[in-house]
């Protein structure tokens, strides 16, 4: 699994990743630390240990354990790390992870219907070069499936936009 | 026998015709689920978990098992047919299976790898039906510092016994605790680590974390590999099955040590993955030609197979009877339960007797029901793995995103599932190991009021954890597995001395 940095293709090395992520623990750690003390980690008397109790402990546990990541990813920065990932698979990663982000953000406001239909046409479209009728097929039929499934069966309401509001549904 | 009895009663609650159209289906959503990429048993089942709220009971958790089997068989299709492992615990059998099928004997592989997937899990439902009520009635004399002592236990072995860095194992168990205090804290009703944000009073729910952990989380790596799906169309003959068949018996002694191999890892929270990989390594070493493997060999497509059925089915045992899931899909199980306001644990044994049987006898028939399935639909499946990841990959993320969504009608459910993830990609990148996060979120709750009460019993004393001569070699054992990871380093220490 592991590549080299000297691999055939160039990409992202694990240096900074390996950094961020160990500092996002870190920080989950502090914040857990901190939140801890502010509710009492202490004995209360005569109802035992405080909300804060359990949580100080695996703060610490946590900063613990990062911390060492982050000084052993630390201390091997200068030298060659194993490659996180090629600049090519790093842009397919993103060919996905972007509009999956704006597909959230849309479901947000529009609701999932919508959204969903226009996540598989533009997938369908873009990468698939599909036909318009199989992409207007699969696009409105996968939304209309959700529907029936969940709202009509199983009386179980999926978020809902404007448009929806719009048809009376 | 007072076993056999339950069992027989278990199979006639189990055994209506209801619910065996519900095993039926269960099990083929659950084949789709294992074939499918980004949708897997663990998440797969928290994405269904809400349309079964309105189910009884019993017909509920038959369901979601018989998705659980389904999803076991399932991985081994794409592992054999086009070299993509559907499930982390059908990496092994692509070794042997993928090139058995590219020789034109993807019948014989199919069929071998069902074949023992059934006999690992058929054995290790033998040790759940006998060994799970033993485990109950001892448990029963638990306390709340025995309690804990044993959840030390299954966390201090995610350390000693995972293959990723110790200390990452560490870092992301201690982050699922944390995301799991988030919220209302259940004692005192103290708001803990909300910070002031609404959304965060009812805290992290753990199926949003699996739903995005491993479902988002693993369509980002499918991208990453750039999936093109081209693989060999299989179909079944009746005589293949009946050849294989006739031929799997002379591998008795590699079915058995799978077996045991699978049960152990499966019991003890190792999980599927690893006894897979452990069965595969121990038939290779005892095999006489052992350069075969790795070229067709069906002894290798037999192992790992074997091994990880047995363990995914044994991981049930801890959870029924101790409420501790062996696996992130025990774990989703788990949750399952609790919604339904059953407490798996020692009680759950004579409160709900009829619960527990029916799911044990479920779990016989489900099995050899799901045998027939897999047997008759492959061609079906392989169909389905050639529509390209243009539109499966899509209609995966509005599955998943519906998923979030349904478990509690929150919007907010399904960013944080978007942000989960994106960390699930960069955990698996950077070697995090998932299986402890998880577990970690679903009993955070759980250890954390096991840990209080023994404070409470003993006034603050941490002497209650070596009260007693169980509870203190539970202690003690948990330490050996925590302090496990330092021994190779002290030995190369010591011989790097002399």
């Amino acid at each position: 699994m592991e590549r080299s940095e000297e691999a055939a293709e160039a990409g992202l090395s694990n240096r900074w990743p390996e950094l961020l992520v160990a500092l996002f623990l870190f920080v989950m750690g502090i914040i857990a630390v901190i939140d801890s003390i502010r509710v009492g980690i202490g004995w209360e008397e005569g109802e035992g240990p405080r909300a804060g109790y359990f949580p100080f402990y695996i703060g610490c546990i946590l900063l613990a354990s990062s911390g060492w990541i982050l000084i052993t990813a630390l201390m091997k920065f200068k030298r060659a790390q194993p490659q996180f990932a090629s600049w090519t698979e790093l842009r397919s990663v993103m060919q996905m992870l972007v509009p999956l982000t704006i597909y959230v953000a849309a479901v947000v406001f529009l609701g999932i219907y919508l959204s969903s239909l226009v996540l598989i046409a533009f997938f369908m479209k873009v990468h698939g070069k599909f036909g318009w009728l199989a992409t207007a097929i699969t696009s409105i039929g996968v939304p209309l499936g959700a529907f029936l499934l969940f709202e009509r069966w199983f009386l179980v309401p999926l978020p809902k936009g404007p448009i929806e509001l719009m048809l009376g549904l | 026998m007072e076993e056999l009895n339950n069992l027989m009663h278990g199979f006639s609650v189990a055994m209506t015709l209801p619910n065996l159209g519900f095993m039926v289906l269960g099990i083929t959503l659950g084949i789709l689920i294992g074939v499918l990429p980004g949708l897997g048993g663990a998440n797969g089942i928290a994405i269904l978990l809400p349309l079964t709220f309105s189910m009884d009971q019993t017909s509920a958790i038959i369901m979601l098992s018989c998705i659980y089997w389904g999803a076991l068989f399932g991985g081994a299709i794409t592992s054999i047919l086009f070299n993509i492992p559907g499930e982390p615990w059908s990496v092994a059998t692509t070794f042997d299976g993928y090139p058995m099928a590219q020789q034109g004997r993807a019948g014989a592989a199919l069929t071998a790898a069902f074949t023992s997937s059934f006999v690992g899990a058929f054995f290790a439902v033998l040790l759940i039906t006998f060994l799970a009520p033993m485990v109950a009635r001892f448990a029963l004399k638990f306390g709340a510092a025995e309690m804990f002592a044993v959840q030390m236990l299954t966390f201090c072995s995610f350390v000693g016994m995972s293959k990723e860095p110790p200390a990452k194992t560490l870092a992301v168990m201690a982050l699922g605790f944390a995301l799991a205090a988030v919220g209302m804290d259940t004692v005192t009703g103290t708001l803990r680590m909300t910070y002031g944000v609404t959304e965060l009073l009812k805290g992290f729910d753990f199926l949003i974390a699996v739903i995005g952990l491993f479902g988002i989380g693993e369509i980002l790596l499918t991208m990453e590999e750039g999936l093109a799906f081209k693989g060999k169309s299989a179909k079944i003959q009746l005589d293949v099955v009946l050849k294989t068949w006739a031929e799997l018996l002379r591998y008795w002694k590699t079915s058995i040590r799978s077996v045991l191999v699978g049960c152990w890892m499966g019991v003890t929270p190792g999980g599927a993955t690893p006894a897979s990989f452990m069965a595969y390594g121990l038939a290779r070493r005892g095999a006489k030609d052992k350069d075969s493997f790795g070229k067709g060999n069906i002894e290798g497509v037999v192992a790992p197979e074997t091994a990880a059925h047995a363990a995914g089915t044994s991981a049930l045992l801890p959870m029924l009877t101790l409420g501790i899931p062996g696996s992130p899909t025990a774990a989703v199980l788990l949750g399952g339960l609790l919604i339904w306001g059953l407490q798996p644990g020692p009680l759950l044994f004579t409160e709900k007797p009829d619960f527990v049987w029916g799911l044990i006898a479920s779990m016989y028939l489900g099995n050899i029901v799901g045998l027939i399935v897999v047997l008759t639909t492959v061609p079906w499946w392989a169909a389905i793995l050639r529509i390209p990841f243009s539109v499966i990959g899509p209609v995966i993320i509005v599955i998943c995103a519906i998923g979030a969504y349904t478990v509690h009608s929150s919007i907010f459910d399904v960013v944080m599932m978007l942000v989960f993830g994106v960390f699930g990609y960069l955990f698996k990148k950077l070697r995090y190991p998932l299986a402890p996060l998880v577990l970690a979120l679903v009993l955070g709750d759980m250890a954390e009021s096991s840990f209080r009460q023994s404070m409470l019993l003993s006034q603050g004393s941490l002497s209650i954890f070596w009260a007693n001569p169980l509870v203190g070699g539970l202690m003690a054992l948990s330490f050996v597995m925590l302090l496990w990871p330092i021994v190779p380093a002290l030995k190369h220490y010591l011989r790097s001395r002399a």
